[in-house]
């Protein structure tokens, strides 16, 4: 009965509070400038706009356009329900999930990146090709830590490698999880398009990443896109956080909130970054990025005795 | 070399038919299509666990019997040669067809009935004789394939590689049988099965001259020079045979000469890995920036051979440390990827196939679109590239997952793999995000966006004769997506003999995670269904418009991303500098610029830096023998005296008279 009572509350959380995220963000960064900001709910009330407006379709489009948003809400939602939230387990949990987790991140990107290029519109081209070469750094920053988390808890089911056991590895290895979460967070931050690495808010085209590459969706899709953008938010920080907060995670409901709260403070961190780093020149984008896959490298190589 | 093409596929639409090459057609693809699928009911008996049959002729010829067998390793690679062969042959038989009246088809089909039937050989021969025999038939017939446009220098100068490098290959294969059959007294496998107690330097030689002389075949880097030429040279159902099916062959020889060598000496499994993973990065480090789509599917079949080698090498380094169940896992994953390959490349060579028909383009900066006008084809196309990229929920997804948790699993065991197994967890991570962008170009550049050339704007979609293999093939795929389970236990009699273990247990290993997958896959393709019937609730007005050119007013579709420029930012910065395209460029300057000219081109750098230089020196150097090459009868005979005289007087002195 818990059991399933969990999992309720894990899928009606992955599906509402990830754009509460984008607020909570928006908020801090009003916060920091001194400004007002909009509400914390506004990312809902651009969401439901969205899904009642019509939309424009470019003649040179076919069907993988329409596909493009499709797949990338559906890949969100499945990634949002490999990995743990509160509960001990996610909704769908097996050996070698950590895989899936990956390769449905992937496939998001794959057809994002195709819809772009169905356009034939150089700008979404750009974005296409820049979103994909950064992400093929990210890919192995972000599994090397998940190879850290299996290596440490002996599991390979995310279920497990974010288990109940991670949080003794605080004392003794510590120092891998740290390069991780420092790997991760980095990759958090350019995956969701993030500064410094992209600004969702920016206005000029050349220099965007993720938001020029879906210039041409409109109406329901790009609501789709918002808030597969949002989920994809939530599920890296669930994942930060549930490694972060390890140690204290305790049991129960106990891990709900305590998980749920950890979530919101990366929102805030997030906020904060944003709020005082400026974007990093493009050319110096992968750079970084190979430097956070040294990080989980070094944080697998640490823990070979 | 493109025009010379576009120009042939112009012209040949006008010629009648003409009664012998229809007969060639008729016949070639018939041949091909019965020996196929007449040979299916064995094989499957096989796989389905009936043991092994085998049948021994004397043969007066030859050093031994003529001794052919089928047991389920070799079950395991004939699925595929009998599976692609007839669809690529009823392919063939269309795409061939338009070439009537300019080509003798019979110069088309007689090496492509040989190809086939040396693969299948190849597969079952039971003794060295009949393996090389067969080797050199499917060498020599997909040399004759490789140069059928002979009338143009690429496939000319592709042919001439590739018979150099065949024969290269050969010549270790050649040395390591007559090392084993000095040995074991005989070139029987049965002999070869018996071998006594051997020494670890003489299997290390032996797995060293199997490793090079196989590897050749299968592509594996450093020897893999003469697959990018090859494979987009020959014509496209060729292609397909070659990079799904004939290139497995090499590995089925390493395993099969393995297999005779006992337990595996502790530094096989991890060459043979390391190999694999090197190749795999090395070959999509290439296939990123390639111009040619067929050069892309090449450099992608070495990736994936380097994939398979790396399944095998972790499957033989766990054998050798007594480690059944890792072992179990490795072979599955390398044997399940060998299918999963054989059919999804084998769709790609034949989807690059209709692009080439239907445009008469390669170079994918020409095409662009064509998902408008090829309908069935650009499908076919993007289902292969999702699945090739291992994306799920295609199949190519099933088998790389394996892999990854050979990998991962091998890791973490007590005394496993270690941080070596780990650290290539993260590089294999890296192959998989370059494959997506690979891929993403591939299909994205040539498939989507506005037509480039009013060759790509007048492309049209092949007939139903072409389409079909195709579709058959896109099936298999979903099936093995599906159901990757059901495959595993076909293949688990193989596994079981590679690993020397028993069937019941190699299944039990295998066949509950790949459930889950098989499962997993199902449940993505559902969701993505729901997700597409609940958009077409959802979608009001939708309205129809020009694609936003961020206030531009005049757009056209040369303003596209192009494949340079997509593969660029990896390309030109992230690679290691060897690996780079070459570019030379003059940039326009000033306020009336005079000229500008741009060449991308992307060689292999072995190829280029090691190969040729080395091979011109060498033909410098043999120029000087010409002096021998008189050009007359009596000199030669001359030759043929001295040499006879030298060997008679070496064995004289040696005193071997009486006992050879």
């Amino acid at each position: 009965m818990e059991a399933i009572a969990q999992g309720v509350v894990h899928v009606f959380l992955a599906l509402a509070l990830p754009p509460l995220l984008l607020g909570v963000i928006a908020r801090t960064k009003a916060f920091v400038a001194g400004r007002v900001g909009p509400p914390l709910l506004q990312p809902y009330y651009d969401l439901i706009r969205l899904f009642h407006k019509g939309s424009v379709i470019s003649e040179t489009t076919t069907w993988v356009f329409r596909l493009g948003p499709l797949v990338g809400m559906t890949t969100a939602v499945l990634a949002s329900l490999l990995i743990p939230l509160g509960g001990p387990t996610a909704p769908v949990s097996f050996a070698g999930d950590l895989i899936l987790l990956v390769y449905l991140l992937g496939l998001g990107r794959f057809f994002t990146a195709l819809a772009a290029l169905d356009t034939g519109s150089p700008f979404q081209g750009m974005g296409a090709a820049r979103e994909v070469a950064f992400a093929c750094l990210a890919e192995p920053a972000f599994f090397l830590g998940l190879v850290v988390l299996a290596k440490l808890t002996g599991s390979l089911a995310l279920a497990g490698m974010l288990g109940a056991s991670l949080g003794a590895h605080w004392a003794t290895d510590s120092a891998s999880l740290v390069l991780i979460l420092l790997s991760w967070f980095i990759v958090l931050l350019v995956e969701n398009s993030r500064i410094p690495f992209d600004d969702p808010n920016t206005h000029l085209e050349l220099t965007m990443i993720h938001e020029v590459m879906v210039l041409d969706h409109s109406g329901p899709a790009l609501g789709m896109i918002q808030y597969s953008a949002a989920i994809k938010l939530f599920v890296s920080s669930a994942l930060v956080a549930r490694v972060a907060f390890s140690a204290g995670l305790g049991s129960g409901w106990t891990a709900w909130s305590v998980l749920v709260i950890g979530i919101l403070v990366i929102a805030v961190l997030i906020g904060v970054v944003e709020s005082v780093m400026a974007r990093l020149r493009l050319s110096h984008v992968p750079t970084l990025l190979v430097a956070a896959c040294l990080l989980s490298a070094f944080g697998v190589i640490l823990l070979a005795r | 070399m493109h025009k010379d093409v576009n120009m042939v596929y112009r012209n040949i639409r006008i010629s009648g038919s003409d009664p012998r090459s229809i007969s060639a057609t008729v016949v070639g693809v018939a041949v091909t299509v019965v020996l196929c699928l007449g040979a299916l009911a064995p094989v499957a008996r096989v796989l389905g666990g009936a043991r092994p049959a085998s049948v021994r002729l004397a043969w007066d010829s030859f050093h031994g019997e003529f001794h052919v067998g089928l047991d389920p390793l070799s079950a395991v690679f004939l699925l595929p040669i009998l599976v692609v062969s007839p669809l690529a042959a009823v392919y063939g038989g269309c795409y061939l067809y338009s070439f009537r009246g300019r080509k003798s088809l019979v110069a088309a089909w007689l090496p492509f009935n040989l190809f086939v039937a040396g693969m299948i050989m190849v597969v079952i021969a039971r003794t060295a004789i009949v393996f090389m025999t067969a080797w050199e038939i499917m060498s020599l017939s997909t040399f004759f394939l490789v140069a059928f446009e002979d009338e143009n220098a690429e496939p000319r100068r592709a042919g001439w590689i590739y018979l150099v490098a065949s024969h290269l290959g050969a010549a270790f294969l050649f040395a390591m049988f007559m090392l084993i059959g000095g040995r074991a007294g005989g070139l029987d496998f049965d002999d070869f099965a018996r071998l006594p107690a051997r020494g670890p330097v003489w299997s290390g030689v032996i797995f060293g001259l199997a490793l090079v002389g196989f590897g050749a075949k299968a592509g594996l880097v450093p020897l893999h020079a003469w697959l990018p030429e090859a494979h987009p040279a020959a014509p496209s159902h060729v292609s397909a045979l070659m990079s799904g099916v004939m290139i497995k062959l090499g590995l089925y020889g390493l395993l099969r000469v393995v297999g005779f060598l006992g337990r595996p000496a502790p530094w096989w499994g991890p060459t043979l890995a390391t190999l694999g993973l090197l190749s795999a990065l090395f070959a999509v480090a290439l296939a990123l920036h390639q111009r040619d789509a067929k050069r892309v599917l090449a450099y992608s079949s070495i990736e994936n051979m380097g994939l398979i080698a790396l399944a095998l090498g972790l499957g033989l380094w766990a054998m050798a440390k007594g480690a059944p169940e890792p072992a179990v896992m490795a072979i599955s994953a390398g044997l399940l990827h060998v299918w999963n390959h054989a059919i999804m490349k084998s769709l790609m060579f034949l989807a690059a196939g209709c692009v080439l028909h239907g445009t008469g383009e390669r170079n994918i900066e020409k095409l662009g679109g064509l998902m408008k006008r090829m309908p069935w084809t650009g499908g076919a196309m993007m289902a292969g590239a999702v699945a090739i990229a291992a994306l799920p929920p295609m199949n190519g997804f099933t088998s790389k997952w394996m892999i990854y948790m050979s990998l991962l699993k091998w890791g973490l065991s007590t005394d496993g793999g270690g941080l070596p197994a780990l650290l290539g967890a993260g590089l294999l991570a890296l192959v998989g995000g370059l494959v997506a962008i690979t891929f993403v170009r591939l299909a994205g550049i040539v498939l989507l966006g506005s037509p480039r050339t009013t060759d790509a704007a007048n492309a049209h979609e092949s007939s139903w004769w072409m389409l079909a293999p195709m579709m058959i093939l896109l099936g298999l795929c979903l099936g093995a997506a599906v159901a990757p389970g059901a495959l595993a236990g076909l293949f688990s009699g193989a596994v079981a003999q590679i690993t020397a273990g028993d069937r019941t247990t190699a299944a039990r290993v295998i066949l509950p995670p790949l459930g889950t997958l098989g499962a997993t896959n199902a449940l993505v393709i559902a969701m993505l269904a729901a997700a597409m019937g609940g958009m077409a609730a959802l979608t009001r007005v939708a309205t129809t418009g020009p694609t936003w050119g961020c206030g531009y007013a005049a757009p056209s579709s040369r303003i596209q991303y192009t494949g340079g420029s997509f593969a660029a930012t990896v390309a030109l910065k992230l690679l290691p500098r060897v690996l780079r395209p070459r570019i030379s460029q003059i940039a326009p300057r000033g306020l009336f610029p005079a000229r500008a000219l741009f060449h991308s081109d992307s060689p292999d750098p072995l190829t280029t830096r090691v190969y040729e230089p080395f091979f011109q020196r060498m033909g410098d150097r043999f120029s000087r023998l010409r002096v021998l090459q008189q050009g007359q009868v009596n000199v030669y005979l001359g030759y043929i005296v001295v040499v006879l005289l030298v060997t008679l007087a070496w064995a004289a002195f040696r005193g071997g008279w009486g006992r050879s």
